[in-house]
């Protein structure tokens, strides 16, 4: 019924943006917002942290040797904090990112990244310290996020993984963009505003 | 209604617009008031283009222009051809769909945080998204005020609802007097010091208490903007008389039997006595002191007699490099006192703190003295209707004889997306939500956020400084 992907797992390898409270500014700076489409971010992605005000790369993991190729991105702590803006999951999935995974993630930015069709999971710190210095001591390592199973693997470890349940079956059922759910109940949300009092008001 | 058990505000609003249960705990969800502005709508629409979808419930989205307006001239074209763009294809999107727009022109135009409580949009015991962060602002009035992405916005225009997990109800509550000289801004910096930048994650903060219960409804505005720097996505306070007398008489507020009845339905909403909360925090409001940041995050922060921290004290090897890095970004010393730290620029505008009260009270302690000799100072009204009331009152005069400049509306140098930017590693003592790297439009750009009387006592004195020194102990007890 649904013409979505049902994204069932991930797999390629990862590039870790170390740190915690990564937030949205810093991974799409806001005069990039400066666009009526989301098509040019990929280049942009966390641009402040990896290029120069003259435009030289700096060292960063994104701007590593294969960096370009990899599908999954890893994090700390309450990564997208801040702004609401959809051009940070944006950015992250037009740089080629198609999963990502760290120990917690801001709500917004979850919930926009979800609707992506981009699984974020979470793991366990113990988990994810070892995930992280895995993947710093060999960048190579293909992870492969299971999402049906919420697992995490890589180097023959099996990490357990958090995804919410309306997360997880969303993705897993392919109906991770919602609009065609809503669109259905659309008359009902019409008599609602009518019995709630929405539909009459207006400016004096 | 059959259930009798007390509820909280936030259960009230949300059971009343639930669409439909989709099950693994997630809602469709009616938003009755949608705001757009100008970056994160236009997206939307072309995705409703693509689809062929027309806006459900035109009459329920309201827009206006704040992001990248230019404060120090609207001459149009802009000088920015993207920001000109985006302008225009806000003006067309709203004019194709039928929605209205507080544009450049209508005397009405603002930060949308703004110009919804102005309009009498924002009322109590609605739901209200829009595609920006600080839409928790709204929830001052007693709505369930949350921001939300792009691909939502797109939702909310096509179906007039969304898809959202109910959130847990954390009470927090300060009582008591707060000191003199400690402000709103101070309350809610001090609420995400103490409960972190991410201790909200899966909460709607309900903001109660006495120093709550006694601010007026700009303040309360002040503490709700900022819920969502404390990972909140919504914080709300239940709504009260306070509310009702800012609300009466406003455009879009119901008026003569219609306004008793909707005050009626109004009064019902405030949580329940006795309603269960998933957690409760209390503060005492004697414990807090005028609050800065000393790092990247609203979190960092510290009262103005305290030193920043020194990362060989830490907790934890997270904790030590997350302050290494901050104090690396804002070239600070490890256990320096934060008073005394140079400025370059002083910020006096946004959406958490620009509102008319704002600036009667930062112009009475500022008028009559000058701002530093070195020190760019700009003074932004968050709307039309907040300068138009300051220039009547004189208060832009205040501002200019003290050597700020007076601008027109708009987000500004909170998020720089317009011409207002930091300049290298210029310190702004900023009257803003948020101190990330290079939020101001620079890189390399520092920020201290404080409340707007601390902006003037850094404006003035050319480094951070405690406002109660500077302007002497005189000051009112604000909430």
């Amino acid at each position: 019924m649904s013409a979505l992907e049902q994204i069932r797992s991930v797999r390629g390898t990862a590039v870790v943006v170390p740190g915690d409270d990564i937030d949205t500014d810093r991974i799409v700076p806001a005069r990039f917002l400066k666009c009526v489409t989301f098509d040019a971010l990929g280049p942009q992605l966390f641009y402040d942290e990896r290029f120069r005000e003259d435009g030289t790369p700096k060292d960063h993991p994104l701007n590593a040797p294969g960096a370009g190729d990899a599908a999954i991105l890893v994090s700390g702590y309450n990564f997208g904090s801040g702004s609401s803006r959809e051009h940070a999951p944006q950015s992250i999935h037009k740089a080629g990112f198609r999963a990502l995974i760290a120990g917690s993630f801001a709500e917004i930015f979850f919930g926009n990244a979800t609707t992506l069709g981009m699984p974020c999971v979470t793991l366990d710190p113990e988990d994810l310290g070892v995930l992280t210095k895995l993947l710093r001591s060999a960048p190579d390592t293909v992870v492969e996020i299971d999402v049906a199973a919420r697992e995490v693997r890589a180097d023959g470890r099996v990490f357990p993984a958090h995804l919410p349940g309306g997360a997880h079956g969303a993705l897993l059922e392919g109906r991770w963009d919602p609009l065609a759910d809503l669109l259905e109940s659309a008359d009902d949300a019409v008599a609602l505003a009518e019995r709630l009092g929405y539909r009459t008001a207006g400016p004096a | 209604m059959t259930d009798t058990a007390p509820r909280s505000l936030f259960d009230k609003v949300w059971d009343a617009h639930a669409v439909r249960d989709l099950g693994d705990a997630r809602t469709q969800l009616l938003i009755g008031t949608h705001l757009i502005h100008e970056v994160t709508s236009p997206q939307a629409f072309g995705m409703l283009r693509e689809r062929g979808l027309p806006v459900l419930m035109p009459e329920r989205t309201f827009a206006t222009v704040d992001h990248i307006v230019p404060t120090h001239s609207r001459v149009e074209p802009f000088e920015d051809p993207l920001a000109d763009e985006m302008i225009r294809e806000l003006r067309s999107n709203c004019a194709g769909h039928g929605i209205t727009l507080f544009d450049l022109d209508t005397g009405r135009q603002g930060i949308v945080h703004m110009v919804g409580p102005e309009q009498g949009i924002t009322q109590p015991g609605s739901t209200i998204a829009c595609g920006d962060s600080h839409t928790s602002t709204h929830g001052a009035f007693g709505a369930i005020a949350f921001g939300i992405g792009t691909s939502q916005v797109r939702d909310v225009l096509a179906t007039q609802t969304l898809i959202m997990g109910r959130l847990k109800v954390r009470r927090i509550e300060v009582n008591g007097e707060l000191p003199p000289g400690v402000y709103a801004k101070d309350v809610v910096l001090h609420i995400i010091r103490t409960l972190g930048v991410n201790g909200g994650i899966g909460y709607a903060y309900e903001f109660g208490g006495e120093v709550f219960d006694r601010m007026s409804m700009e303040e309360r505005m002040t503490v709700c903007n900022m819920s969502i720097e404390g990972g909140a996505r919504c914080g709300y306070v239940n709504p009260d008389q306070t509310t009702f007398d800012y609300l009466e008489g406003r455009p879009y507020v119901p008026h003569g039997s219609d306004w008793d009845a909707a005050v009626a339905r109004w009064r019902e909403l405030a949580s329940d006595p006795g309603c269960a909360y998933d957690d409760v925090v209390v503060i005492d409001a004697a414990d807090i002191a005028p609050t800065v940041t000393w790092g990247i995050n609203p979190g960092q922060a510290i009262f103005i007699d305290e030193n920043v921290p020194d990362p060989a004290r830490a907790a934890d090897e997270a904790e030590r490099a997350s302050i290494q890095e901050a104090l690396d970004h804002m070239k600070l010393q490890p256990g320096a006192p934060i008073a005394g730290t140079k400025i370059d620029v002083a910020f006096f505008g946004s959406c958490t703190n620009a509102r008319l009260s704002d600036f009667v009270e930062a112009a009475r302690v500022l008028e009559g003295r000058t701002v530093a000799p070195g020190v760019e100072a700009i003074a932004v009204p968050g709307s039309q209707i907040v300068k138009a009331e300051c220039e009547r009152l004189g208060i832009d005069k205040v501002f200019r004889d003290a050597g700020f400049e007076w601008r027109g509306a708009g987000c500004s140098m909170c998020l720089a997306m317009n011409p207002d930017k930091l300049v290298g590693d210029q310190l702004c003592a900023s009257s803003s939500n948020r101190n990330f790297k290079g939020r101001q439009g620079s890189i390399t750009g520092r920020t201290v956020l404080m409340s707007p009387v601390m902006v003037m006592a850094a404006a003035v004195t050319g480094h951070v400084a405690d406002a109660r020194d500077v302007f002497g102990a005189s000051q009112e007890v604000m909430a």
